[in-house]
């Protein structure tokens, strides 16, 4: 059996010890087969044969664990099972599964171990295997971090490849045959004579039968469609309008909520007068709810303008009330030392004397994907249904139980497709407030929506970053780099604060993509300083590589620029990793990088690896009369394997516009301790009018397989930023750069 | 009140300010129309009214006069088909919600420029947000469409 074959045994199927046997303390617990979510709810006939493929006399239908905001994920996550299933994606129906602790993620622990993504030795494999059994008792189900291709490459593919021989194993034993007389092909068990037995037919008969588990994956060469252009399984639904989102949820008897809560995020609410929403038509209830209160209404137009009716006295923010007070935290951090982490430092920095300094900023950002923020609940004294769109089912499914009081294992979450999330939809504040909304009116459906206003007004943000690097130069080379980076804590702030789960040890994203940048430079140094708890902050796309990665390669930039060195060429001498080396070479040759540019026509690039994926970008612009224009951007990014190239493609491109679009525009500032901007005609990203044509390769150069979601956004705003600098002579030093420059 | 939609001439009975989109949402049941801003600088809510594409969270539905046609109803119009089959081809949306809007406004766009450059699709779509980043592919689309309209 090939490596793939038995890791995929090893982690997922039958957890045996084959690799990692007797390696962890409680490790005996988890050879014990994790619990399989869907058998509770099978009826008669129906044969779940493996958590991921359930078969029953309507069709087909594969469990696809993390969720999809937009990203694909059902698509892709269908297409590895369907390609050892022998099924074609036309014949498929993709639901996300309940909660459950057997959709664990295991490629979360990448990023949770002190090995650079890079280091592929024994040692860190080893340490990524024991933070994967933590991974699995906590059960996360959590789509997020670029995790969804590398945790399903295997697993997805081992779970369709079971399912397949065990039907064939049913159609053996109902026909006489022997398996290797048999073949399958589009969802269907074909015998030696041509006779076509449907899986449906005999998925009753491969319930009763032991699943084989002795199965190997089947070669690249052998695909059908994994690597080649597919059609979403979404994309009709999304191109004729039919798609259903959570907002749409509709059924019968449910009354529409709308909410105000504290625009000082956490404050209380000191007192409210809804006198004015007496009488107003279509309004049922005003209702309190933690942090603010709440309408009921029968349509969703109604709530909106009764809730805003309501006159509320908030009380203060937990947090300080002005913009320049925040800042002025994060000042003193650096100032008295007080430090998280330091997780490089290479040669001897403190001896150099480095006289290139920068100070670097990072404001605060919302995520604001399309679709507010929404839930639909429905409490009765022994069950609760929640439907909603959200990467973390678990969390929520015990969130639920504890507010409602109804035991855990009668909270149903139905997860339903997402208007984009960005990390937004990893906080289910939502759902809360509409479980307290859903108690007073027992057994009815209560569907809450978010007012635009309330939405940006609630989001939990990026946390603001403040960077003071050092460093030097000689000869024509960069030779030490001090980076200091603080911020407030997001492990604290989201799994912490909210989800009651605090890690100990460093917060990892504070640092994330400044330390374990594939460069050799030879004084080198990364130190984190969590800053004093500020507004909440939360995970947005990219996480601490959205504002590192900026400060990172704008200050690399910086250097090279000193040294007089061609930035291209100096990252190539710096580099250690040759995929990464790899990564760059293609976005110059794509460009052509070194070749004669227009008038007033300026280039910059930028590299970061993060999520594992190395990730290069060229952005060239033009320094017009009336502003700065994005004209092109050429990006590579290795990923092992592209699963589909269209998609890839599309993630890709969207990456790159996510990062431009609030470098240049986007910022939430605090003014009495609410955010001022509210809607997106202050914090809107990029529009098309902005967007520059972007060139896009997927490099497969490696084994091992990383996801691409993020990792196209930290590039962005640091080659944007070298190409101001190139056309102005003027180095952007903080985000958003349209505070300081024209664009067009 | 009287509303035609999508061919069909509603009888409704509701407050004199409320927008076109909750209408359409919550009155009529028809969700292809999104609700994204609510005060008209996102442009998930477009629908036509007589073929002109309007943010239907800034219209009064007690102001509508002509025919509202949304994303449901738009599948015989010529110039929406050809969209339509254009944003399949390309593969355009990731999370979808909005490209009723993008396709709605594309259509308008089509109907009046039978040849547009990437000034004039900048121009028209600009007013209609995407999130996801999913301009260049718009971009390609509204081109395919525009071809294809040609060649019919």
């Amino acid at each position: 059996m090939g490596r793939a074959g038995t890791i995929a045994r090893r982690s997922f199927l039958v957890g045996s010890t084959a690799i990692l046997g007797g390696v962890a303390f409680g490790f005996y617990k988890y050879n014990q087969p994790l619990e399989n979510p869907l058998l509770d709810t099978l009826a008669e006939g129906e044969a779940a044969l493996t958590p991921y493929v359930l078969i029953d006399a309507e069709g087909i239908t594969l469990i696809t664990p993390r969720a999809d905001m937009g990203q694909g994920a059902y698509s892709v996550q269908a297409a590895l099972i369907a390609e050892e299933l022998d099924v074609d994606l036309n014949q498929i129906k993709v639901d996300p599964g309940p909660p459950s602790k057997a959709y664990y993620n295991t490629a979360l622990a990448n990023d949770a171990v002190p090995f650079p993504s890079t280091n592929q030795s024994a040692a860190a494999n080893t340490m990524r295997g024991t933070v994967d059994l933590v991974m699995k008792l906590m059960g996360v189900q959590l789509t997020g971090g670029s995790t969804t291709v590398p945790d399903g490459y295997e697993k997805l593919r081992v779970a369709g490849a079971v399912a397949r021989e065990t039907l064939k194993a049913a159609a053996a034993e109902q026909t006489g045959l022997a398996t290797t007389q048999l073949k399958t092909e589009r969802g269907a068990v074909v015998l030696p004579n041509g006779k076509r037995i449907p899986y449906q037919a005999l998925a009753a008969k491969a319930a009763e039968i032991k699943p084989v588990t002795d199965v190997v994956l089947r070669p690249s060469t052998q695909w059908r469609l994994v690597g080649k252009p597919m059609q979403r399984v979404d994309m009709a639904a999304k191109t004729t309008g039919t798609q259903s989102y959570g907002i749409d949820m509709r059924m019968e008897g449910m009354v529409h909520a709308a909410i105000r809560l504290n625009p000082r995020k956490g404050g209380e609410v000191i007192s409210f007068d809804a006198s004015e929403t007496e009488g107003m038509r279509g309004v049922q209830k005003v209702i309190p709810v933690t942090g603010g209160v709440g309408v009921i209404a029968d349509n969703t137009w109604r709530a909106f303008q009764a809730v805003d009716a309501i006159d509320v006295e908030w009380g203060d923010a937990p947090y300080p009330a002005e913009q320049d007070q925040h800042w002025q935290v994060l000042a003193d951090t650096l100032d008295s030392g007080d430090q998280d982490a330091r997780p490089r430092d290479d040669g001897d920095v403190d001896s150099i004397p480095m006289t290139i300094k920068a100070e670097y900023r990072a404001p605060y950002v919302a995520h604001a994907p399309l679709e507010p923020l929404n839930a639909t609940v429905r409490v009765t004294s022994t069950r609760v249904d929640v439907w909603t769109g959200n990467q973390i089912p678990r969390m929520t499914q015990a969130n639920v139980a504890k507010i409602t009081g109804v035991p855990v294992d009668n909270v149903h979450v139905h997860i339903l497709m997402m208007g984009g999330s960005f990390g937004h939809r990893l906080e289910d504040d939502v759902v809360k407030r509409c479980a307290e909304l859903a108690m007073a009116l027992p057994g009815t459906p209560v569907k809450l929506t978010f007012k635009r206003e309330e939405d940006t007004a609630q989001d939990f943000t990026r946390p603001i970053a403040l960077m003071r690097g050092r460093g030097s130069v000689e000869a024509g080379h960069v030779t030490s780099m001090d980076i200091r980076v603080a911020s407030p804590s997001i492990l604290d702030s989201q799994m912490g604060e909210r989800q009651g789960m605090g890690l100990p040890g460093p917060d990892a994203t504070i640092t994330q993509a400044l330390w374990d940048q594939p460069y050799a430079i030879p004084h080198y140094r990364v130190t984190g300083y969590r800053s004093p708890k500020l507004g909440p902050v939360s995970s947005w796309r990219s996480v601490g590589a959205s504002q590192n990665g900026f400060f990172h390669e704008n200050f690399l930039n910086a250097l090279i620029h000193e040294a007089g060195a061609d930035p291209v060429e100096e990252r190539l001498r710096l580099m250690t990793d040759e995929p990464s080396r790899k990564t760059l070479e293609a976005v110059a040759e794509m460009s052509g990088w070194g070749g004669a540019l227009g008038a007033n026509k300026a280039r910059g690039v930028a590299f970061c690896l993060s999520f594992g994926t190395p990730c290069a970008q060229i952005i060239e612009i033009t320094n017009g009369e009336d502003g700065i224009k994005l004209d092109k951007v050429w990006v590579a990014a290795e990923v092992g394997r592209v699963i589909d190239p269209v998609n890839f493609e599309n993630l890709v491109q969207g990456g790159v516009i996510w990062g431009l679009g609030h470098a240049i525009n986007s910022q939430i500032t605090y003014s009495d301790g609410m955010a001022e901007q509210d809607n997106y005609y202050d914090f809107e990203g990029l529009r098309i009018y902005q967007t520059p044509e972007i060139m896009v390769r997927g490099l497969e150069n490696r084994d091992h397989v990383t996801g691409v979601g993020e990792p196209p956004v930290p590039p962005a705003a640091p080659a944007l930023a070298e190409a101001i600098f190139q056309a102005t002579g003027t180095r952007p030093t903080e985000m958003p750069f349209a505070n300081s420059f024209t664009f067009v | 009140m009287k509303l035609s939609v999508n061919g069909t001439i509603h009888e409704l009975a509701v407050e004199d300010d409320m927008p076109l989109l909750w209408v359409l949402r919550d009155e009529l049941g028809l969700d292809g129309p999104k609700y994204g801003c609510g005060v008209a600088v996102c442009g998930a809510c477009a629908v036509h009214v007589d073929g002109v594409a309007v943010l239907s969270c800034q219209v009064l539905a007690a102001d509508v006069e002509g025919s509202v046609t949304t994303i449901e109803g738009l599948g015989d119009l010529a110039e929406m088909q050809a969209v339509q089959a254009a944003w399949l081809e390309h593969q355009v949306a990731q999370c979808g919600y909005c490209q009723s809007g993008q396709m709605i406004q594309a259509a308008e766009l089509l109907a009046n420029t039978t040849s547009p450059t990437d000034a004039d699709i900048d121009e028209a779509m600009s007013g209609i947000l995407c999130r996801c980043g999913t301009y260049p592919r718009i971009r390609a689309a509204v081109k395919t469409a525009a071809q294809n309209l040609k060649g019919a």
